[in-house]
Formats: C-alpha cells, structure tokens, sequence
C-alpha cells in the first residue's frame, strides 16, 4: 500500500485543488456565511517541503484561502488566534496594536504521553489497540466539557497518526482569556509528574474525589477493565505488576502479592486485580477505604486523559487545521463522532492516496465539490452539521443583541 | 522621607489640581468598601494629593513587609488594621459620627488610591507589587467590615450571579455541594451560582461545583469571587493607566511627588522622626557609649564604632550619625561637646574652624536655619551609597555578606543573637528585604525583655527610621524597669 502513503508534492497539489473542502473550513472559523474578522484575522501557518515554516499569512476569503495553500503547495498548514489586526499586516501595524483576541478553545492528546501504561505500542505507532486509551480520554473530556462547563460546539478530529484533537468554538470559549484557560486546564490535569513519578494522581482533598471527576470515575471504571486488564494486560510483566504494587500503601498487601505472583508470573492481569481487591475487601472499614481510594487513584494513573496542557493554555498557540494530510502514514485528519469514538479504527481513515483513486473512478458529474464523489464525504458533511449547529446559536445570539 | 526641597517649592503656591471638570455630589460614597471604579472627580490641593498618597503607602508597604516576614494572615490583619486607624481610618455607616465625617475619610480614601496607581503603574514589577497590596489591604477591610454593610456592598457590585433558592436545585446537587463545603454546614448554607469564568482560581483548585458552565460558589468563598474581581480589574485599570501617563508627565509638579512615592514602595515606608524626644530625659555627650551598646541599629552601632576606632568620621558619617543624636535627644552643647571628645586627634583650632559650624549648622543655629531631620531608612538605603573608607550607610544593604555576618555577630551576641539566627536574617537579606532584616534584628536582640517574633517595634510595625529603632529599645527599658518599680512597690 506504499500508495496511500505518498504524500509528494505532485500528490499534495491536486489534493488541496480537487478534495480539500476550504469552503466547509471557512464557514466553521468565521461563524457566519459573509467573512468576518474571525476569519480575516486569523492566523494562518504553513508548513513548507523542507520544513520551511511560514507565519502570520491571513486571508480575506475561503478562496484566497485555497489560493495561497495551492501556490505554496505545503506539507501542512495550522491555525491560529484572531488577531486585533489583519496578521499578514504584522509589520506594518504597532505591536501593541496586534494582539491574539479571540480564538477556540483546544486540546491535544498524544499517544506518546501514554508510553508508560501502554504495551501494545511505543512513541509514534499506533494500533487500533492503543485506541482504547484515546476513547476513554474522549468520553470523559466530552462529558465534563459540556455537562460541567457547559460548553455545546465541540469538534473532534483524528491528528493524522497518534492522537486526537478537541475544537470547542461556543462564542464564550472563543473569548476566554489565557489565565481562564489556564484554571479550565489545571482543573482537567489528573496525571502529574514524570517517568520519576511513581504515584502520578494526586487530587483528593479532606473531603475526597472533587464532584468534579466523579463522572469520569464512573467512565474510566467500566473502560479500565477491557483495556488496561484485558487489552493491554498491564500487569502481566515484572515491570509492570510492580508499578502497581508500588501504589497500593499496604505493606502486608504488597509482601504476599509480590511474593505470590513472582513465583507465578503469568497469572492475566485481571486475575492479579482480583487478588488485589480481594485482598482488600478482608482489611478492616477504615484501611479499606483508604484502599479503595487507592484503587481509584490506579484507575485514573491509568486511563485518565493525558492533556498537552501547553497547547491549550494560550490563545496564541497553532494547530494543525482539520482535513490536512499527515506526511508520513498519508492519513486525512478527519472529525470524528465522539458517540462512535470506541468504534473507530485509525486503519479506516481514507489516505490521500485511496481518495484520488476514487475521484478519478468516480462517474458522477456536475457541480458538485471533489470531495462528494469520494469517503471524504461522510466526514467533511460532520463538520458541515457541527457547524450548522454554530451558526444558529450565532444568528440567535445576534438577532437577541439587537431586540435589546 | 521626600526631599524636602521638593516638597517646598509647592507648599506657598496653594495651587491646584483638577482631577476632572465634574464636581463631587455629597454622599457619594455610600459604602466603606470601595471597588475604585471611577476616578476621583473633585479638586485636590497637592498638599492632599501627597499627603492622602503617604498614608496609603504606609500601610502597602507594611503589607509587603508582612509578606516579606510571613507573618499569618490573622497578624498581617491586625498589624495592618492598626495601621489603618492611625493613617487611613474608614467608620462604617453605623459606627460614623457624623456622616460626613465618613465621607470626608471615604474621599481620601479614594484619593490616595488613584494618587498610588499614578506612582505604581509605571513597571510590570511596580503594578505586581501595587495589585498585590492593594488587593490585600482590600481583602483586611472586607473581612472586618460590619457584615450587613458587607452584603450591601457586594449586592450592589453586580458580578453577574444569582442566588441558588430553589430547594429543588440545591437538593439535586446537594451531594456535590456537600463534598465542597469547608466546613460542615446545615442546608441552610447559601450558595450563589456564577458563570466558571468569574472564578478561574476555584475552578482550577477544582473547589466548586460545576454544572452547565456555571459555578455554585459556597458563601464561604463568595469572598473569592470578589477578591478575584478586585484584583483583575486593577491590573486592567493600572495598564490603562500606564498608557495614558505620558500624558501625566508633562506636569511637571507631580512628577517628583510620583517618584518618591514609587521610591518608597521599594524601600519602605517612609517615615519621620524628626521631633525631639518624648520623654524629655536629656542625652548627655557621656551616655552615648552605654546608649550604643543598648539601644542602637547596626548602621549606628557601625558608625559608633568607627568613631571610636579612627576618631573620626567623614562628611556623610557625620551627617547621618550627628542627626540620629540631634533627633535622640542630644542638646547642641552636648553635641559639640561629643564631637570634641571624640575628634581626640585634632586641635581645639581645627575642631573650631571646620567642624563647630557644621554641628551647629545641623542643629538649625547656622546657615538657613533649617530644622534637618535626621536620615530615614530610605535615605540611608538610597541616597549618597558608600564609597571606600565609608562608615554610613546600611549595613544590611552596603556590606558584604561575609562583614554583615561577622558584625552582626560582634555587635549584638551579647544580646542574645548567634549563629543560628544568621541563616534566616541572611535570607531576608538577599531578597533585598532590609528593613525587615533590620526588625528581625530587633526583635532577637530584645528577645530577653519578652519581644517575640512578629512583635517588630511595637505592634508589629517594621524598622523604617533608625531613630524609631532605638526610641523602642530605651521605651521598652523604661518600661521594664517601672514594672520593677512597681513590684518592688509590691514586694514591699
Ligand atoms: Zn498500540
């Protein structure tokens, strides 16, 4: 299948000309039919053949758009803040003058981060077994962002290879300042502390798990069992087991375990657990339940969404626009259904080579855009609902303002 | 203490400045706590423009310090509510006299503010320091404010959030709320609901409970949204004013005023010692020695030291020390006759020629006859830096650590101070935190007369004028020997 991977210039090109859908791009950003400053002050980034990297370009239409991305013909391209200024006139206007105004809230996940609990795989691969682990994320980040913090217009895209990307464009998460997103993102940060770290969750107060988490307990509970005892089998190895006996406070415990399971390594990891929480539930009330929490605490180390907090904390960040190529597996960044996230399998994502394949085998005629003849399809018309969904609450919001 | 050249050159001129072409309406401020919205619209002499600045500044600057020292925040709360009723005091609606006596405090309360962010909003640092005090001072008033007044103020703040009534929605979440609560309360505990952006820090602490993008803040930390909103405000307020000052610069009789003002933020309070003593008991030229011994701050005890050493000392030893003396209680017969013993190499002649004049000069009964007040901390922190050869100066600021340590050591062991209460002053030290050094200082070597730490000079007031260091020392003297005249009294 070298084919699908060949992301070559050549191949590139009638991409962004024939299948790229810049209108659907356009009207997500600018939250309107007609170009407002959310686009026309956006910043665009484009990363060049040779890793020449271009910054503040910005665009008066989604044409001018598709102009620019097909005369650079580049790797990739980002996205990034509205501006108080037109960026491409960076120079020319005063800096104080050209600041990030308003720009969707975003976080990134990145299988790397997972390397320590993970066995299928290690840095950049991924298998749809190490999906589990961004489904659970996805599950409770989806949950607490819109139940919690209330927010509706949530965007998720596959990155191309090993994670996945969350665009929340609610007008009030488009005007959140850098010190709002940074309390939103230290809320949401649960594992802490490096490769040094034995006991990476570290939350609990006098009074317990904050109401905060306690749905994503709920979440991560049921997923911990197929994924990290079934799937990932966690605690098969020395290594592992080990890393768990580490963050049970319970010397007794730990001594008899240890001592059990090296004289037979290759009981499953659900077995292990049960022995565990057997173990346990024989200790008295007050130990028990300081060892319950521990257990809690395992689930969390384990499973619980492993956020790039630097992405998310400054509106000025970039990243890379939904619907590019990723120049190494030739995979399209496609949005994703959370609803339908457990079903995905990275392997299903159209490469840019199966859909020129398609284009040129496809019969249909006509007006219509490249990208409907091809399984672009289904996945450019989800962001086209998502952004309906925008620009209603928009119009509304609007109309409202200038009833009053 | 301001230069007080440039403090005079206004004071005959009476003119004023006029802050807006709006005047005051009375009873504008209808309640003691004040957000500082909108600029003082009334005219203000310079003499009330400074003055209202100072004593606001006092009371920052003691605010810092307290930091600076750790001092809880029930001690921080005290030294500073005292602070406030010498300097700065608001009366509630209840507990004010005449109203419009209130108001006349509430307006220079207001005044000083807007005077400071002038001083302050000229750096990133200045406006960090300035928010941080501010808001504090901010936070002292809330908590001891009469708490039906409080409630008014906050209603009348308009943040933006409604109260959680409905018994429904409270009993919904009431598992939730339950786990937030700081202490355990009956369901009658109220709750406002605020959207998750009013409370960035809470929210981070994961300390409410969210649900639809809003926060059900718990009236134990209602406190927190206000503080919160307080402190954003001001640092969007002192940015805007930074742009416009520019402007401001071109007056050029505010200009020094500001810069003194942000001067003494840096280096403390500013304060002036110079009246004479209190007590009347007169210093005589023999007693100084004893005195040192006993009651004086290390950059005098240094001075001292060398006088005794090299027999002499040169210009600006003579003038920050003979100051310090004058201000002690020591006559100008006294003086002249201190100076002579201890100038023991020179001639009778020379003495005369050179140096009578300028001691009777620095008593005002030469030359323009100005009554000079002796050097405060800051002047000595600031102005004329020592050179080579130098006695003046502050030592916790001009020695080495090496000669600090040491002199620290030599001077104050036998009251009590050793090597373990080095590592702590050092600290203070390098965090360029003098005049809490400086206290620290105090507080050890007077240990033994019952001054604990956090006690400073008296009400846990940091050093700010070597003067008020060593009037402390000889108060607390006198007033342990009157005890022990009283229980002799007793006894007998
Ligand atoms: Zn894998």
């Amino acid at each position: 299948m070298s084919d699908d991977a060949d992301t070559s210039p050549e191949v590139m090109l009638r991409f962004y000309k024939m299948l790229y859908p810049f209108q659907s791009i356009f009207t997500w950003l600018n939250h309107e039919h007609t170009p407002t400053k959310l686009f026309t002050h956006r910043e665009f980034a484009f990363t060049l053949q040779g890793d020449v990297y271009l910054r503040y370009h910005s665009f008066n239409t989604a044409e001018d758009l598709k102009k620019q991305v097909c005369t650079l013909n580049p790797t990739r391209f980002e996205i990034g803040p509205m501006y108080s200024a037109k960026p491409r006139d960076k120079k020319t206007v005063r800096s104080a003058a050209f600041s990030p105004q308003r720009r969707e809230l975003v976080f990134d996940i990145d299988m790397t981060d997972y390397d320590g609990v993970r066995t299928c795989c290690s840095a950049a691969d991924i298998c749809s077994r190490c999906w589990g682990f961004i489904a659970a994320a996805v599950k409770v980040l989806q949950s607490i962002l819109v139940e919690q913090f209330g927010f509706r217009h949530l965007l998720w895209v596959y990155s191309g290879r090993r994670g996945i990307h969350l665009w929340i464009s609610d007008p009030e998460a488009l005007d959140l300042t850098d010190d709002q997103r940074r309390a939103l993102v230290s809320a949401l940060t649960v594992v802490e502390g490096g490769k040094e770290m034995v006991k990476k969750v570290n939350v609990r107060t006098a009074k317990g798990l904050p109401p905060l988490l306690w749905d994503a307990l709920d979440t991560l509970r049921s997923a911990f069992g197929p994924l990290v005892l079934d799937d990932q089998d966690c605690f098969s190895s020395q290594e592992g087991w080990e890393t768990l006996l580490q963050l049970i406070p319970d010397r007794p415990i730990v001594e008899k375990l240890r001592n059990e399971w090296s004289q037979d390594p290759d009981r499953p990891s659900a077995q292990k657990w049960e022995e565990l929480k057997d173990l346990i539930h024989k200790k008295k009330t007050d130990v028990q339940s300081r060892l319950k929490e521990a257990l809690e605490d395992i689930v969390f180390q384990y499973t619980y969404p492993r956020i790039d907090a630097e992405v998310s904390k400054h509106r000025n960040h970039l990243l890379k626009a939904p619907f590019c190529v990723h120049p190494k597996t030739g995979r399209v960044c496609v949005p994703l259904d959370p609803n339908h996230i457990d079903r995905f399998d990275p392997r299903d994502v159209p490469t840019i080579g199966q859909l020129l394949r398609e284009l040129n085998s496809s019969t249909s005629r006509g007006e219509v855009a490249g990208w409907e003849k091809t399984s672009l399809k289904p996945y450019v018309d989800l962001l086209d609902r998502h952004t309906m969904g925008i620009l209603e609450e928009v119009r509304i919001m609007k109309r409202n303002n200038t009833t009053w | 203490m301001f230069r007080h050249s440039e403090i005079k050159n206004f004071k005959p001129q009476k003119r004023t400045l006029t802050t807006s072409e709006s005047a005051s309406t009375a009873g504008e401020y209808p309640y003691r706590l004040n957000f500082y919205e909108r600029p003082p619209l009334f005219e203000v002499t310079v003499e009330d423009f400074e003055e209202c600045a100072i004593d606001r500044l006092r009371i920052l600057a003691e605010i810092e310090s307290s930091y600076a020292r750790n001092r809880t925040w029930e001690e921080l709360k005290e030294v500073t509510g005292k602070l406030c009723r010498k300097y700065l005091h608001l009366n509630s609606n209840q507990t004010a006299i005449g109203h419009i006596n209130s108001q006349e405090q509430r307006k220079r309360d207001h005044l000083g503010h807007f005077v400071l962010r002038l001083a302050f909003c000229r750096s990133e640092e200045l406006r960090r320091r300035f928010v941080k005090a501010e808001t504090t001072l901010f936070q002292v008033r809330y908590e001891e404010d009469d708490s039906l007044e409080r409630i008014e103020f906050v209603n009348s703040l308009n943040f933006g959030w409604t109260k959680v009534t409905s018994a429904d929605e409270k009993g919904s979440l009431e598992e939730e709320l339950k786990a937030l609560q700081v202490k355990q309360s009956t369901s009658s505990d109220n709750y406002v609901k605020v959207h998750w952006t009013k409370v960035p820090d809470l929210v981070a602490k994961r300390r409410v409970f969210l649900r639809g993008g809003f926060a059900y803040v718990s009236s134990q930390e209602i406190s927190s949204i206000i503080f919160h909103e307080f402190e954003s405000r001001l640092e969007k307020a002192l940015e805007h004013t930074a742009k416009m000052l520019p402007r401001m610069d071109e007056d050029t009789r505010l200009v020094p005023i500001l810069n003194n003002l942000s001067q003494g933020f840096l280096v403390g309070i500013p304060s002036e010692w110079s009246s004479a003593p209190s007590s009347g008991d007169e210093v005589r030229a023999e007693m100084i020695d004893d005195m040192a011994k006993k009651h004086f701050p290390l950059c005098m005890r240094n001075l001292h030291e060398c006088l005794t050493r090299d027999r002499h000392l040169k210009h600006f030893g003579r003038l920050q020390y003979g100051l310090f003396l004058k201000v002690l209680g020591l006559s100008i017969d006294e003086a002249i006759h201190f100076w002579r013993k201890s100038f023991s190499n020179l001639t009778d002649d020379k003495f005369n020629k050179e140096y009578k004049y300028n001691i009777r000069h620095s008593y005002g009964l030469e030359g323009k006859r100005a009554n000079y007040p002796a050097k405060s901390c800051q002047q000595i922190l600031t102005t004329d830096k020592p050179s080579v050869g130098d006695c003046h100066g502050c030592p916790y600021r001009h020695f080495s650590p090496e000669n600090l340590q040491s002199s620290l050591l030599t001077h104050y062991s036998s009251q009590g101070l050793d090597t373990t209460d080095l590592h702590e002053i050092m600290r203070t030290v390098k965090d360029g935190h003098y005049h809490v050094a400086c206290t620290r200082v105090f507080e050890i070597t007077h240990g033994r007369k019952g001054v604990k730490k956090g006690d400073g000079i008296g009400g846990g007031e940091s050093v700010t004028h070597p003067n008020q260091y060593a009037a402390r020392s000889i108060e607390i003297e006198k007033e342990q020997s009157q005890e022990g005249t009283a229980m002799a009294v007793v006894v007998d």
